[in-house]
């Protein structure tokens, strides 16, 4: 019986576990950059206190919201809007070959995914400001630039999830069209296609969604769009007629919001 | 008709144990035969085999006059066409209508996949379609959604898309195992009519011994990679069949006296 609970105890789990010397490094990393970041930051009473003066009397200016230039602003929402949507549905078009390409199950050869999936990579890690102000150097300040910059953040968007979700596909249906001697491309549009419809649908209308709200910043850099609207506004001190803005691409989110997931609650 | 021959077929899996040794056998026009084994004994590396998904270690495979096993993917899909398979699983594409399911069996067959679309197939091909899915049985149900239907039907549509497809073998993986007996029996009669009424050869791996007795022509047993049995169904009684499926710790324990 001893030698019994003996044996027992040997395989009893330790109550703590020391945690690995990367584990040690990694939080060691992460409280360094927090007390650096809190420290470079300038914090201090001070400065608080006059921030929320300030915020203040931002708020004493803006209110009430000048509707004074309710018509031009309309029409840059409605601009901001068409960007948005030109450009996630050439983002959307474009990912899907692309994330066909860059699926390891559907891609026609291991170095061709790699390649698509690095692209698709560095399209996701540049921010879209970075994207907006180089085209709007290339191409010139207004919409275009902002439909660009919005297509290619979509694509690094929709061909990373799309590529995730191709290759989440169940392989029996797909394997039972090869079987009937269909070429890849039967196999991609009788199966694959359509198993993923639903997740692209649904991963393009947050695209879309993240896209409006990029748009109404874009104006910020020169790309067109709202954005140019509330950075002249904000500049000329002019904060009424800001307030009005914003609450206008507030108004517009949340109404392509709505939009947005009662489609998705139909196609899913 | 073509007939299929396997011949001296070894599978060895890197690392792993031979998944098929040495396996030969012969498949004739018109043939019904049963595939016997335990799980893992074989059956379905044989299976991946005969259909190109895996290229065995050695051996070859001959369909309709061709090594299948030294065949390229492109080179493939003809012979693929003449090989129908049903899975225990149906593998329907489940979020396209019935009708839609049943087109795809043609995949092979058409130019482009743009050709099987519904919408656009030709009128011919949707009568065709329609044919074969009033053989099973489901043509008033041609536009509901594939996964509206329960599984019996779903396994009736697969027949019907493999039906679509014009094969002169038919491959049956398990058909029946995630159907309940009733309907199991239904859709393995269904099978069976299908088959003999065309002609083709079947190749079914099967474990309900009741259905193995009444169904079968020839019986194929794999025991851990290696056939132990190739017989007529004539030959070979039920007490000797049950045994195949509860000889496995005992064939173990040999093989470690070994």
């Amino acid at each position: 019986m001893g030698n019994n609970n003996e044996n027992l105890n040997k395989n009893m789990p330790a109550r703590f576990r020391s945690p690995s010397i990367v584990t040690w490094l990694c939080w060691v990393i992460f409280i360094a950059f927090i007390a650096m970041g809190l420290n470079n930051a300038n914090i201090s009473f001070e400065r608080l206190g006059r921030g929320i003066l300030n915020i203040g009397s931002f708020l004493g200016d803006a209110f009430p919201p000048d509707f004074s230039r309710i018509g031009p602003i309309t029409l840059s929402i409605i601009e901001t809007l068409e960007m948005a949507l030109v450009g996630t549905t050439i983002g959307v078009i474009l990912s899907l070959p692309l994330a066909l390409l860059a699926a390891t199950n559907t891609s026609p050869h291991p170095a061709i995914g790699t390649v698509v999936r690095g692209i698709i990579l560095t399209l996701r890690t540049i921010p879209d400001l970075v994207f907006a102000l180089i085209f709007v150097i290339s191409i010139g300040l207004g919409p275009l630039a902002g439909i660009l910059t919005i297509a290619v953040d979509t694509i690094g968007f929709c061909g990373r999830f799309f590529s995730e979700r191709i290759e989440e596909i169940d392989k029996g249906p797909v394997q039972a069209l090869e079987s009937t001697g269909a070429s890849r491309l039967g196999v991609i549009s009788g199966s694959i296609i359509p198993m993923g419809f639903p997740s692209f649908v649904g991963t393009s209308l947050f695209a879309a969604e993240k896209s409006i709200r990029g748009a109404a910043v874009l104006g910020l850099v020169g790309a067109g769009g709202i954005g140019v609207e509330l950075n002249t506004a904000m500049s000329l001190r002019n904060f009424d007629q800001a307030l009005m803005i914003i609450i206008f691409i507030l108004i517009v989110v949340l109404i392509f919001e709505k939009i947005s997931s009662a489609i998705r609650k139909k196609v899913i | 008709m073509i007939s299929l021959e396997v011949k001296n077929l070894t599978k060895v899996y890197p690392g792993a144990t031979k998944a098929l040794d040495d396996v030969s056998f012969q498949v004739n026009p018109g043939e019904g035969v049963v595939l016997l084994g335990h799980n893992g004994s074989g059956k379905s590396t044989l299976f991946r085999c005969i259909t190109g998904f895996e290229k065995p270690t050695s051996g070859s495979i001959v369909i309709d006059d061709t090594d299948i096993t030294k065949l390229s993917r492109n080179k493939l899909r003809p012979i693929r066409k003449k090989v129908g398979m049903v899975f225990q699983n149906f593998n329907l594409t489940y979020n396209l209508s019935v009708f839609q399911n049943v087109l795809f069996g043609a995949l092979g067959h058409s130019k482009t996949a743009f050709h099987t679309f519904a919408p656009f197939a030709s009128q011919q091909l949707r009568e065709k379609a329609m044919a074969c899915l009033e053989r099973v049985g489901l043509a008033h149900l041609a536009d509901r959604r594939a996964d509206r239907l329960s599984g019996g039907q779903q396994q009736r549509v697969a027949i019907a898309r493999m039906l679509m497809q014009d094969p002169e073998i038919v491959l049956a993986d398990e058909p029946i195992a995630s159907l309940d007996p009733v309907a199991g029996r239904e859709v393995m009669d269904l099978l069976l009519e299908i088959v003999r009424e065309r002609g083709l050869a079947v190749i079914c791996i099967l474990h309900q011994m009741d259905i193995v007795l009444e169904y079968g022509e020839r019986i194929i047993a794999l025991n851990a990679g290696e056939m132990v049995v190739n017989e007529s169904i004539e030959k070979l009684d039920r007490t000797f069949l049950d045994s195949l499926y509860a000889k496995e710790e005992s064939t173990e324990k040999e093989r470690k006296v070994e």
